[in-house]
């Protein structure tokens, strides 16, 4: 079941198209990543989910029906462009945050207290924001995102200015959130966060929706025609045996371990390939060159701007 | 509606802890209470030093008729030449020296007063006063009427005028004109100073949240419309509590000072009636004592003072007050929520001060006619009435005015709170731009 899906969207701002029929569907207790270009139209599309600004067309749902006001409780946003008040003390904001989340304050302390332990960070109840670093403060503000345990957690780069260790951290409770019940919207640009998080993605570029789908899948539409071969023999056996079907692209040898790129050229299956190779070389490892979220990425985009003959920026 | 309530207590919590809000709410009653006590105490402390004037009287009619007082000696020399005495000036000792031309009774621009410092004022007119009523007298005696002296006396009158207002039931009220318009002076200009100081705070906070990026926290779980009343309602709050704790305190230190002083000046100024009534029977008793004198003149203010309406004040100047600066917060909140940063508002925050200084202008004229044409229409527009009104208040205002004036008032705020919401809304979370009141009126015409 989905818990939210935007149709047909679009949303003009004075000069330029921000969305242009954009449809996504994040289905239920999955990390759903948006991805796309800067300036692609994702924080416009996320706004429109939080009900900051209204789509001019088509028509967001939540939960199976209309999306409402009141839906707001149910969201956590995390905005890339986020602040905290720096003059007010850390623990009052907090306070704050959550009880403009619908939480009463005691059920708001309780909650901010358990979070505050679980990031060791009791200490810093009490000093003003100022005071903080730019990676302590994004702490802070995880927190008052996740505080009142919505069901639709919304994450634009949730990561930038943490150090390895705390970005980790954050990896962990976020998938510790899925495995909870919450639905995940994460917006990045960090591709090797992608395919270690997501389930979903959606690719945006130029205001429209280009790439759509569970992200195995979409690996596996992109996994390029490249097998990697590892194998003991000769590689000049190897690339004899191989016909016009087949070229070998490089070969590397390394600490006695021996490995080929071959590529396809047009389709056949894997199994044909591999009964050529079979006769002539040992074969100890064979596996489809399955590409990067960033090469598909680039990969996508580019060859979208191409096509329609836009620029890159 | 609960989250609105939270954003108020933030707004109001948040600056009423703030050191500088407490400092300013303390001292302030003490510089205002400076300013009401010093005058009475410094015209305690008038000059009691003895003054000598030497006076060189070449038209030799002034010897004796010139009046000493308590503190101001006078010298008469008639051998001294004016060049010597220029010359040995600072010798000499003399405060000033005064000198009195041979015609002075029919070209009276020949007499001078010689110091080497400015002559006080009291010095100066009691001078001037005294030579001039002298030459009157003269003149008068030119014409040789019969029992000159015993007209003149009879003649002589003063008249103080009382003025009482009338309400409805002819029911007498004792007036003071210059009462009243202190008190409209008071109110206009602390309405005026209030609306430029938080209606500014109200700018700033809108700005501190949209540098500091937490606007778009924020408004993802209030409204925009929400954040903006919230912060414009709680500053609106803190200045009323400012204003509270400002009147109380100030009339607190004022009552404790004056009660102070006036037990320590009783032996004072029984020493001082003492020698008045002294020199009154030596000079035949035509002076007022000047402590009573004061005495009148200050029961006479406290009556009219407490004439005036309170309630009717009161009130007035918190809707004004209210009114006012809700309008003008709004229009500052919209300006705030289309720039940057706070050096970026000055040409944008013109035409916004433009109608509050013109209120300030046109009250210092309306002050005098407050039932005229100029004082009554501005005090029906609403960008000037809050001040305009407040000024006329004191004088009375038909209830007729005050109803279209306060309606107006009403409809006006409703109208460009909606506008400046809109602005605000699609203002604040644009950046890196500075954006002109033109674009600022195209976000108002966007449909939501």
């Amino acid at each position: 079941m989905n818990l939210l899906t935007a149709e047909h969207v679009e949303k003009r701002y004075s000069n330029h198209l921000a969305l242009d029929d954009v449809s996504i569907s994040v289905p239920e207790k999955s990390i759903y990543g948006l991805l796309g270009p800067n300036g692609a139209g994702k924080t416009t599309l996320i706004r429109i989910i939080n009900q900051i600004t209204g789509p001019d067309k088509g028509e967001v749902t939540f939960a199976g029906r209309k999306m409402v006001a009141d839906d707001i409780y149910h969201i956590g946003y995390l905005p890339e462009e986020r602040g905290l008040y720096k003059k007010m003390k850390v623990g009052e904001q907090a306070l704050y945050l959550a009880q403009l989340k619908g939480l009463s304050k005691t059920d708001a302390i309780k909650r901010l207290k358990y979070w505050f332990e679980k990031f060791e960070i009791q200490s810093w109840w009490d000093k003003k924001v100022e005071e903080l670093s730019k990676g302590m403060a994004q702490k802070v503000q995880f927190i008052v995102t996740v505080i009142h345990e919505p069901r639709l957690l919304i994450f634009d780069e949730p990561f930038s200015g943490f150090d390895p260790i705390n970005a980790n951290l954050l990896k962990e409770e976020i998938l510790k959130l899925k495995e909870k019940g919450s639905t995940i919207i994460f917006s990045t640009h960090n591709m090797g966060s992608v395919e270690e998080l997501c389930d979903h993605i959606t690719l945006i570029n130029k205001s429209k929706n280009i790439l759509n789908g569970p992200i195995n899948e979409v690996r596996q539409k992109y996994g390029s025609n490249v097998f990697e071969l590892a194998f003991r023999g000769d590689v000049i056996k190897l690339k004899e045996s191989l016909d016009s079907n087949y070229t070998l692209i490089s070969n590397s040898e390394e600490a006695g371990l021996k490995k080929a790129l071959i590529k396809v050229n047009n389709f056949s299956s894997d199994n044909r390939l591999l009964q050529m190779l079979l006769p002539a070389v040992e074969v100890t490892g064979f596996n489809q060159v399955i590409p990067s979220m960033n090469d598909i990425f680039i990969q996508v985009v580019q060859d979208y701007n191409r096509v329609n003959g836009l620029s890159s920026n | 509606m609960n989250k609105i309530l939270l954003i108020i207590e933030r707004e109001f919590m948040s600056r009423v802890k703030k050191k500088s809000f407490i400092v300013m709410t303390l001292l302030t009653p003490i510089l205002f209470a400076a300013l009401m006590i010093g005058p009475s105490l410094l015209a305690n402390m008038e000059s009691t030093e003895l003054t000598t004037i030497a006076v060189v009287d070449n038209s030799k009619q002034f010897e004796g008729k010139i009046a000493e007082t308590n503190y101001i000696k006078l010298k008469f020399l008639s051998n001294e030449s004016t060049e010597s005495l220029k010359k040995n000036f600072e010798e000499s000792g003399y405060y000033a020296f005064l000198y009195i031309n041979k015609n002075a009774m029919t070209s009276p621009d020949s007499i001078i007063l010689y110091s080497n410092k400015q002559p006080s004022i009291d010095v100066v007119s009691h001078i001037s006063t005294s030579i001039e009523k002298e030459i009157e007298t003269q003149k008068l005696k030119a014409y040789k009427i019969e029992n000159i002296d015993e007209i003149m006396k009879t003649i002589k009158t003063k008249i103080d005028v009382r003025t009482i207002k009338l309400s409805k039931g002819g029911e007498e009220k004792e007036s003071n004109t210059f009462v009243t318009m202190a008190v409209a002076y008071v109110l206009s200009f602390m309405v005026y100073m209030m609306i430029f100081l938080f209606g500014t705070q109200v700018m700033r906070g809108v700005i501190e949240e949209k540098t500091s990026r937490i606007v778009e926290v924020i408004i993802s779980s209030a409204k925009p419309f929400q954040l903006m009343m919230g912060k414009i309602v709680g500053i609106a709050a803190v200045s009323l509590v400012q204003i509270l704790a400002w009147v109380v305190l100030t009339f607190a230190i004022v009552n404790t000072v004056s009660s102070i002083m006036t037990t320590k000046n009783i032996d004072k100024i029984k020493t001082e009636q003492q020698s008045v009534s002294n020199l009154m029977q030596q000079q035949g008793g035509v002076q007022t004592p000047a402590t009573m004198q004061n005495k009148e003149v200050k029961n006479e203010f406290m009556t009219a003072l407490g004439n005036q309406n309170f309630g009717l004040l009161i009130g007035g100047f918190i809707f004004y007050f209210l009114g006012g600066f809700l309008l003008y917060a709004a229009l500052f909140a919209a300006v705030g929520s289309a720039v940057d940063s706070e050096t970026d508002t000055q040409q944008m925050v013109m035409p916004i001060t433009l109608p509050l200084i013109l209120s300030i202008i046109i009250m210092i004229s309306g002050i005098k006619s407050p039932d005229g044409p100029l004082a009554f229409w501005f005090s029906m527009i609403p960008f000037t009435s809050p001040i305009i009104m407040l000024t006329r208040l004191p004088f009375g205002v038909p209830t007729w005015q005050l109803i279209v004036s306060g309606s107006l008032l009403i409809i006006t705020f409703i109208v460009v709170t909606w506008m400046a919401a809109k602005i605000y809304r699609t203002g604040i979370l644009l950046y890196g731009k500075k954006y002109s009141w033109a674009e600022m009126w195209k976000w108002v015409r966007y449909k939501s």
